[in-house]
């Protein structure tokens, strides 16, 4: 299902389509989360993923592009070069993942308690996460400067030129 | 072929839809959702390696955490730039915008 969905996002013309099929791949991986009992990251992707990247998506579609406008056909030529990069990277990676045995240990039965993450999320000694949480809470915070001031320079440079 | 092995194989597949998708398309939105796909293969393999190879630890969970968080930021600030670039360009084609080439 996720790979039907994928393909289906890059090969599809029309742009809406596409960013709808992107929202069901998305809604899969959160379901193969869960089958994994990973119930945390499967509700954080659906989250983020499905309510907040394919919203801004849609949205940005909607601001530039008309509805039922075709996006134009890549060359074909480009085409055939690009899948067989793509098919053949991909044999690659298939032969190595074949031939290569891992040490798989036994699966812990229960999940991961959302009190665990919390914990190790806010601590310092070892195996904490305490560091790389403020450094994403800062980009977090830079990211969304960034936006505003992107937003602002071209307001005040229309202002000007009216 | 064990369980792993098919999981890890599906996300192969997912990454390398994403790296076809993203050299095909010529518009920035649809290059951006193509990133998107190449992130959530990356995820699905740290909770994969996390899951069957190192159960009792939370490193690839975190990991996943983050990219995700990381990977909304970027999102939001590609798409400012986008709208930004069709406000001054009327396009979002990647091949029409060239002002900063020489």
């Amino acid at each position: 299902m996720i790979l039907v969905f994928g393909v289906l996002t890059v090969a599809s013309r029309k742009i809406f389509r596409a960013a709808i099929f992107l929202l069901f791949t998305l809604i899969n991986v959160a379901a193969l989360y869960f089958f994994l009992e990973y119930e945390f990251i499967a509700a954080v992707q659906i989250v983020v993923y499905v309510g907040g990247i394919v919203v801004l998506i849609l949205f940005s579609l909607f601001l530039t592009h008309r509805v039922n406008s075709d996006l134009p056909h890549p060359s074909a030529m480009k085409m055939i070069v690009t899948f067989l990069a793509a098919f053949f990277a991909f044999g690659f990676v298939y032969t190595l993942l074949y031939w290569h045995e891992f040490a798989e240990a036994v699966p812990v039965g229960s999940a991961v308690p959302v009190r665990m993450i919390g914990k190790a999320m806010l601590n310092y000694g070892e195996g904490g996460f305490v560091l790389p949480f403020e450094v994403v809470s800062i980009l977090l915070l830079a990211a969304m400067v960034g936006c505003i001031a992107i937003a602002f320079k071209t307001k005040l440079k229309e202002h000007k030129a009216s | 072929m064990s369980e792993m092995k098919f999981i890890l194989l599906i996300s192969f597949a997912l990454f390398f839809i994403g790296v076809y998708g993203f050299l095909t398309r010529r518009n920035m939105i649809t290059m951006l959702m193509a990133v998107e796909l190449m992130l959530n293969a990356v995820n699905i393999n740290f909770i994969v390696f996390n899951k069957f190879l190192y159960a009792e630890k939370m490193d690839g969970l975190f990991f996943t955490i983050f990219i995700i968080t990381i990977a909304a930021a970027e999102a939001a600030v590609a798409i400012a730039i986008i709208i930004n670039l069709y406000r001054k360009f009327n396009s979002i084609n990647e091949n029409e915008i060239d002002t900063l080439k020489w």
